[in-house]
């Protein structure tokens, strides 16, 4: 870590730069941001779980939320491809913008089609490893055995699973391991080829091994997808993440390049929680 | 010292009873089963399965066409319940907020618990006065009104089971709400819901009271669905209180057949659940 003061020369630091920084989400603002979230305020019943977000998440990289249990990221995640609105009570003001679409708006299954989602906990379906990754596909209407064949394999390939699971893609799912599962899940994501990948805590149930295989995956995705990954290890997040927001009580108090948060964050909040005084 | 004593008593005292009524329960269990099967086993030859009933007084005969009317009359129930018991469990499971699905779970839990006989007679009335006819059709409506709230509601707990996260998967590729339904969703539950619908069904074929004014009975083939239909169970009440020796022998007869029936689809639908069923 001593070499931090030379990498802050390198650090874009643009708006946290001047001082009482209004608007923290804008901190990693790039050219034209792949999602762009403003004034978003989030609302169980009457309780309100985020205030005020805005953020502008970059094409073709990492994006880490972190922050204590509770604090609003895993709720701000399923807002972006509208998970939330399978909770009754859920309530969303603000806006949220995907390519300059107005992400609200669209039609929802357009909308997760474009921007997937991978689940705390593995989740597949009681089908066969094939039909899995094919899911996705067969549901927006790709029914052709060719078609359908090369791009579960792509998938699988993708998702660095290929080689496991080759010679027993009609066996079922669930004989696989907890890390194989959730890989496969991710591969079933990137099965419809969506613009941006949410994952939620995605290795949060996993050993290190498995975890450590997820991180080199969800590495290399991002050549040809948007990652927005929450999580509740910093080390995770300092590992994979191009940029870090932090979140805290509902409100998304710094967001920046991953560097920046983690050696030189510009909050109070921030540097007590990335030193573990709380949370 | 004899506190110990006195509490090892009890213990021995409540296990010998728990213990002897569970024995009871199995010696019942087993008189009626044995019973059955020395009486039923007795009178069964291959003419029971194969023969119409004899007039009284003339010796052997069987009930090839209450077996044959029965398979009907469940056809036909099951048809019209399963179909609505099942959509309807859907529905619960999957939109069931608010006060009108909180009607519908009430009533069916509610009809669940009116006595068959009463569901006889609301087919009574709708089917049979309209048509001026007993009929197999009637019947059928009598023990569907009976099958739906058992499938509704098992129907509904087993796709309760099946994880919220895997309809969330289902959404997160795009798909919609139904799709999501048909395609994750019910294949998830389908083992628990077919066992619900195969012990459904086995109860209703044992079901005589709805019939006694629904489908009647006849010692003869029916030749239409519109016709007084015979069946097992109202076969084994007419049969037993009857005064002839040779129909009671008959009665006992229908009687092991029918339990045969249920063995088997009580059975099968313990196959159909356990562990080691082929699954998808």
């Amino acid at each position: 870590m001593t070499s931090s003061h030379k990498l802050m020369g390198t650090l874009e630091r643009s708006s946290i730069a001047g001082p009482p920084a209004p608007n923290p989400g804008a901190a990693a603002g790039r050219a034209q941001p792949k999602l762009k979230i403003s004034q978003l305020n989030f609302f169980y019943g009457a309780y309100q779980a985020l205030h005020e977000v805005e953020l502008e998440i970059a094409a073709n990289r990492i994006t880490a939320l972190i922050g204590p249990s509770g604090c609003g990221k895993s709720t701000f995640l399923r807002v972006l491809n509208r998970m939330h609105e399978t909770v009754r009570g859920a309530r969303v003001s603000g806006e949220v913008l995907l390519d300059n679409e107005d992400a609200l708006a669209m039609d929802v299954s357009q909308l997760r089609r474009r921007v997937g989602m991978v689940f705390q906990k593995p989740n597949p379906f009681p089908k066969s490893i094939f039909d899995n990754v094919a899911y996705g596909l067969r549901v927006n209407g790709t029914t052709r055995g060719a078609h359908l064949k090369e791009a579960v394999e792509h998938s699988l390939r993708r998702a660095a699973l290929w080689d496991e699971v080759k010679d027993k893609l009609h066996k079922s799912a669930y004989a696989l391991s907890g890390g194989q599962q959730q890989r496969l899940c991710i591969a079933r994501g990137l099965a419809v080829d969506p613009e941006v990948l949410l994952l939620d805590e995605p290795s949060s149930a996993l050993d290190p091994i498995a975890t450590a295989k997820i991180e080199e995956l969800v590495f290399h995705l991002k050549e040809n997808c948007t990652i927005v990954i929450v999580t509740h290890n910093m080390q995770q997040a300092a590992r994979i993440a191009d940029d870090t927001g932090f979140f805290l009580l509902g409100k998304l108090i710094e967001f920046a390049k991953t560097e920046t948060i983690f050696k030189n964050p510009a909050k109070k909040e921030t540097e007590d929680y990335i030193t573990g005084r709380f949370g | 010292m004899t506190l110990h004593r006195w509490r090892n008593f009890i213990n021995a005292v409540m296990f010998g009873l728990t213990a002897a009524c569970a024995l009871a329960v199995v010696c019942v269990l087993f008189w009626i089963l044995g019973f059955l099967l020395w009486n039923g086993g007795k009178s069964l030859n291959w003419a029971f399965f194969t023969q119409l009933p004899k007039p009284p007084g003339e010796m052997g005969g069987g009930m090839a066409n209450a077996i044959l009317g029965s398979a009907q009359i469940v056809c036909i129930a099951s048809l019209m319940g399963i179909p609505i018991g099942f959509l309807g469990g859907i529905y619960l499971a999957e939109f069931g907020m608010g006060t009108f699905p909180f009607l519908v779970r009430y009533t069916a839990d509610l009809l669940n618990g009116v006595p068959s006989i009463v569901m006889g007679l609301f087919a009574y009335a709708i089917v049979v006065r309209p048509m001026h006819q007993f009929s197999a059709l009637a019947g059928g409506v009598a023990l569907s009104v009976i099958l739906i709230p058992t499938t509704i509601r098992t129907t509904e707990q087993f796709l309760r089971a099946v994880p919220q996260t895997l309809r969330e998967g289902a959404l997160a590729l795009g798909a919609n709400k139904w799709k999501a339904i048909a395609t994750v969703v019910v294949p998830a539950a389908v083992r628990g819901v077919a066992t619900g619908m195969i012990l459904g069904i086995a109860r209703i074929a044992g079901e005589s009271a709805p019939l006694l004014f629904t489908s009647f009975g006849n010692q003869y083939w029916s030749r239409s669905l519109g016709q007084p239909t015979a069946s097992l169970p109202v076969m084994i009440f007419t049969y037993a209180i009857s005064p002839y020796d040779d129909w009671h022998r008959e009665a006992w007869a229908a009687g092991l057949v029918l339990l045969a029936v249920m063995l088997l689809l009580n059975i099968s639908a313990r196959l159909v659940l356990s562990p080691g069923a082929p699954r998808n």
